[in-house]
């Protein structure tokens, strides 16, 4: 547990990660100051959340785990159990990518928009940089090499926020004659990034634009319960390719 | 101290330990030499539990390591030339490592003292050279008073001056019964600190002997010289 400390007051003082919350202070603020309506502002703000925050917490995460690669060999020599420090890892890196996205997000949203939605928001976006650490993990944990392991989780990435929708909009498509509203809520369910974004749009009220399966999706999240079950599954998005990730680092060759 | 039995280690197409079986014991000072890739580091790696043999036990005080940590406590390990998180304090990495040990009474702080780590405390791990990283390595590894040591080509990057403290106190805790374990490639080094000669080959022991029988048996009194003798008398060809 004191290694978290270690690891965390290390990356704290990276400077990529400093960049990071002075870029999202600059976007957020920016798009309160540009739109007249904060509503419009955050909807803008969820599209930017959904696409970087997974890309830097992946980039992030990945060529942490491989510069730090030498420094894990020496500790990994001292009496300390590899699950502790793999845990450590993890937890310092997500905290340090948390408290940068509470900083550059939260701060504005809070000045601007202050509003169970923003809240909301901010609680997606903690999931997100939480799932996708997780996810960074399991991809470097496999790869030796560190632009394959870097490949990987990028690769994960893309197909999260892009191949994954285009892939269900084709399977839409193809079986457009069938009832596929149930369907394609167990979907969202499979990928992190359209779960935060089906949060989020339920509450900006914007589920009006997505037909009959929009009217699905309010009445199963309108109600608070489906917001648990929605956090829920996020939760289960960290936990398992972590576990799974942790798995592996404990029993691979160092 | 450590028993190592027929252990092998198979990476994907490479085997880089076939079937390796010997002991270590306190107060030998062993000097690991091989050609690159002839499972030095491999096996200095399965002895700290960083990789895992494909067959075989390792025992250290008795005890298999395999699935187990606390053994480590025993251990200072120096590896080659390392590189440290680059924005944590020296001073940082210290507290870190007495953390992690817990036990901070008799702690040993000769080479501390010596290489004058106290002063860089300030400073971040990535602002220092490479041989000032060496030093905090080094300094490290003695610094929790292990009974076994491992270092990994220790004085590489190292300025004479701090050589010398290196290899005047690996031979004072050899006098004191540790077990010590070196790799390296320089011969002169290892003449003067080495009780016993590990010679691998293709990861199997081309010879295990102590270091006077090596220069009897080839009648020299220069170590890197015996060793070619030695290789040429048995026609060990790498």
């Amino acid at each position: 547990m004191k290694l978290v400390k270690y690891v965390f007051l290390d990356i704290l003082r990276s400077k990529i990660l400093i960049a990071y919350a002075v870029f999202l202070i600059a976007i957020s603020s920016g798009l309160f100051m540009i739109s007249a309506e904060p509503v419009k502002a955050i909807t803008s703000l969820l599209n930017i959340v959904l696409i970087v925050l997974p890309l830097f917490s992946v980039v992030f995460a990945s060529s942490y785990y491989y510069n730090a690669y030498e420094f894990t060999e020496l500790i990994l020599a001292q009496p300390i159990k590899r699950s502790t420090l793999f845990f450590s890892q993890f937890v310092g890196v997500g905290a340090a990518l948390s408290l940068s996205f509470i900083f550059g997000c939260g701060i504005p949203v809070l000045i601007f928009f202050r509003d169970s939605s923003a809240l909301i928001l901010l609680c997606c976006g903690l999931a997100l940089t939480w799932v996708f650490t997780a996810i960074a993990f399991l991809a470097v944990v496999y790869a030796r090499d560190k632009t394959k392991g870097i490949g990987i989780a990028l690769l994960l990435w893309f197909y999260f926020v892009f191949i994954y929708d285009a892939l269900v909009l084709l399977f839409l498509f193809n079986f457009s004659n069938y009832p596929l509203e149930k369907m394609l809520m167990m979907l969202t369910f499979l990928n992190p990034v359209d779960l935060t974004r089906i949060i989020m749009l339920m509450q900006l009220d914007m589920a009006a634009i997505m037909g009959y399966t929009g009217a699905l999706f309010t009445q199963f999240l309108g109600s608070s319960t489906g917001l648990v079950w929605c956090f829920f599954a996020l939760l289960l998005w960290i936990a398992v390719p972590f576990i799974l990730a942790q798995r592996k680092f404990t029993r691979k060759d160092i | 101290m450590i028993d190592i039995q027929h252990i092998s280690k198979q990476y994907k197409s490479v085997r880089a330990i076939s079937d390796i079986a010997l002991r270590f014991n306190a107060g030998q000072s062993v000097a690991l030499i091989g050609p690159n890739g002839s499972g030095k580091s491999t096996l200095m790696k399965c002895i700290l539990g960083l990789a895992k043999p494909t067959s075989g036990n390792i025992y250290v005080q008795q005890k298999n390591i395999s699935g187990s940590e606390l053994y480590r406590t025993d251990i200072g390990y120096m590896p080659q030339i390392i590189r440290f998180p680059e924005h944590m304090l020296v001073s940082q990495l210290f507290f870190m490592m007495r953390d992690l040990r817990r036990h901070t009474n008799d702690l040993d702080n000769e080479l501390f003292e010596a290489y004058h780590i106290r002063d860089m405390f300030a400073k971040p791990l990535g602002g220092l050279s490479g041989g000032m990283k060496q030093k905090v390595n080094a300094a490290l590894a003695f610094m929790f008073n292990p009974k076994i040591l491992i270092l990994d080509e220790p004085t590489a990057g190292l300025d004479p001056l701090s050589a010398e403290l290196l290899k005047a106190k690996i031979r004072k805790e050899k006098s004191k019964g540790k077990l010590i374990i070196i790799s390296s490639h320089i011969m002169a080094d290892l003449e003067e600190i080495a009780t016993d000669v590990l010679f691998l080959i293709e990861g199997r022991i081309a010879f295990y002997k102590t270091l006077e029988d090596l220069k009897r048996e080839t009648s020299s009194n220069n170590l890197g010289r015996s060793i070619a003798s030695y290789m040429a008398e048995q026609k060990i060809s790498i």
